[in-house]
């Protein structure tokens, strides 16, 4: 079996478009939360969302590799062009190597809905253009990035909601521990715009604590009232250990273990059981003691059920006087939903990185059930060896990956 | 439309949707090996000259067409045909 390491990195998100501001951003508790006053002419009961530029492409890509791309592509190429330039992978190395690619994304609505309304207004399907069903398609991201990126190992598109992201990580790190794949290029990405989320909203789901956008996200919080959408690109780049040192790679840490599991129950309402087992997985795997562990990222949302759910779970297992530091970046960042359980791994890889946990901002009164929990309310500055990171999606479908230093 | 505004505003979306430089629109070149167009790209062909001339061109069309110049004359030759079914309709 390989051990499998991460070599590099790459982010666009509402925290910044490349992993130095994302890391200033992750340390000062900045939060990435804005308003989108289009929602609220839209019928959402929240236009609080996650604030980030589009790309702009075209003195990277041409035309002909735009075209087929939607705004979940875009952060996805942003964030895979610095995880590649950061692994060290040139254009050398991607046309001689088999490469793989698996990606996180689980919708287009965007893309679908603006080919549909151009379609009843126009009548006429070839005026849709070339680059809409490449746009609408749900594996669009991995085709656009393995034709832009010449890539030629696995290539397919994973989609569990919000766990999407992590899944994807955890499939990369089966294959290349398997000696399947040498490298493969995992991630998630999440588009940001109303068309995605209006039947979220409906649900209930989301804060409308819209008096100050930077406050609304509260994980853990006894005054949580609902997430934030939000969305970007996230990108790592998995490799066998053994061609990183090869290669001469730095690396960033190695995936020891990866839990999954299924709540077997309700479409939306979380479990205690489901998450502790993907937990538990992930640590049996790793062949660790939960007190080995220096921080968890946690999934938490902000959502009163979701996060009480999740501290049952941690506690259950990372209880008592050893538990870890934990915090949900997502107090800063909002849900990244199909990006987020890659883009948590990126944010915790630069904590471990520069030694520090980032704070679950906004935390001003533990709720009961997270009480058990070390959660970090400030930045805490100190030494992180290993770390997890929790993804929970609807349909009960949860990731746990355990990541550490190597030496 | 007179043959000078027809050919400034090919040009126009040549330039801004097909990214191709000015000075790379040389009437007797191939427009396809400029373009470097590839079988999707005419889809897009016939969406900007159903945005900008108002008909709709079919891939039949585009057999013959080798040069900037045969580009031009193809597409002024059914925008006249256009015009006068729209003027009879009317």
């Amino acid at each position: 079996m390989n051990r499998v390491v991460i070599t590099g990195m790459g982010i666009y998100s509402c925290l910044g478009t490349n992993t130095e501001e994302v890391k200033n951003a992750l340390y000062n508790g900045k939060s990435g939360i804005g308003i989108d006053p289009v929602r609220m002419d839209m019928g959402f009961r929240s236009a609080l969302t996650g604030i980030l530029p589009k790309p702009n492409l075209k003195k990277m890509l041409k035309r002909r590799m735009r075209v087929g791309m939607g705004q979940e592509s875009e952060y996805a190429y942003m964030a895979t062009t610095e995880a590649l330039k950061m692994a060290g992978i040139d254009d050398d190395y991607l046309d001689s190597n088999i490469i793989g690619l698996l990606y996180g994304n689980d919708s287009t609505a965007k893309s679908v809905i603006e080919g549909i309304d151009r379609l009843r207004e126009v009548k006429d399907t070839t005026l849709l253009g070339s680059g809409n069903i490449f746009k609408s398609m749900n594996s669009t991201i991995t085709m656009n990035l393995s034709t832009i990126f010449r890539l030629k190992g696995i290539n397919f598109t994973i989609s569990a909601a919000c766990a999407s992201g992590s899944h994807s990580i955890g499939m990369g790190y089966m294959l290349i521990k398997q000696g399947l794949q040498n490298m493969v290029v995992c991630g998630g990405a999440q588009e940001v715009n109303p068309n995605g989320m209006g039947s979220f909203d409906g649900l209930g789901a989301f804060s409308v604590k819209m008096d100050e956008p930077a406050k609304a996200s509260k994980p853990f919080d006894a005054n949580r009232d609902g997430l934030v959408p939000s969305g970007g690109g996230a990108t790592v780049i998995l490799e066998s250990y053994d061609s990183a040192i090869a290669r001469g790679a730095n690396i960033l840490g190695e995936i020891i273990g990866y839990g999954f599991s299924s709540n077997g129950q309700h479409i939306s309402q979380p479990s205690v059981e489901g998450p502790a087992r993907s937990l538990q997985m992930a640590l049996d795997l790793a062949k660790i003691n939960p007190a080995e562990v220096d921080y968890i990222n946690a999934h938490a949302t902000s959502t009163p059920l979701g996060d009480k759910h999740e501290a049952m779970a941690i506690s259950s297992i990372f209880g008592g006087d050893n538990c870890p530091w934990v915090s949900s970046t997502k107090s800063m960042t909002g849900h990244e939903c199909w990006m987020a359980g890659a883009s948590e791994v990126v944010y915790s890889l630069l904590m471990m990185q520069n030694s520090f946990v980032a704070p679950n901002i906004n935390l001003t009164e533990i709720a009961e059930e997270a009480k058990p929990l070390k959660l970090a309310k400030s930045t805490i500055d100190q030494n992180i060896d290993t770390f997890l990171s929790n993804s929970f999606g609807f349909g009960g479908t949860n990731s746990s990956l355990i990541i550490r230093k190597t030496n | 439309m007179i043959r000078e505004k027809i050919i400034e505003t090919i040009n126009a979306f040549l330039i801004d949707e097909f990214e191709v430089e000015p000075e790379d629109i040389i009437l007797e070149d191939n427009i396809h090996e400029t373009l470097d167009l590839d079988s999707l790209d005419y889809v897009d062909l016939v969406v900007v000259i159903q945005n900008n001339f108002g008909f709709k061109l079919t891939a039949e069309d585009f057999q013959g067409v080798d040069t900037f110049e045969d580009f031009y004359n193809m597409v002024e030759k059914h925008l006249h045909k256009f015009t006068q079914e729209n003027a009879k309709l009317n």
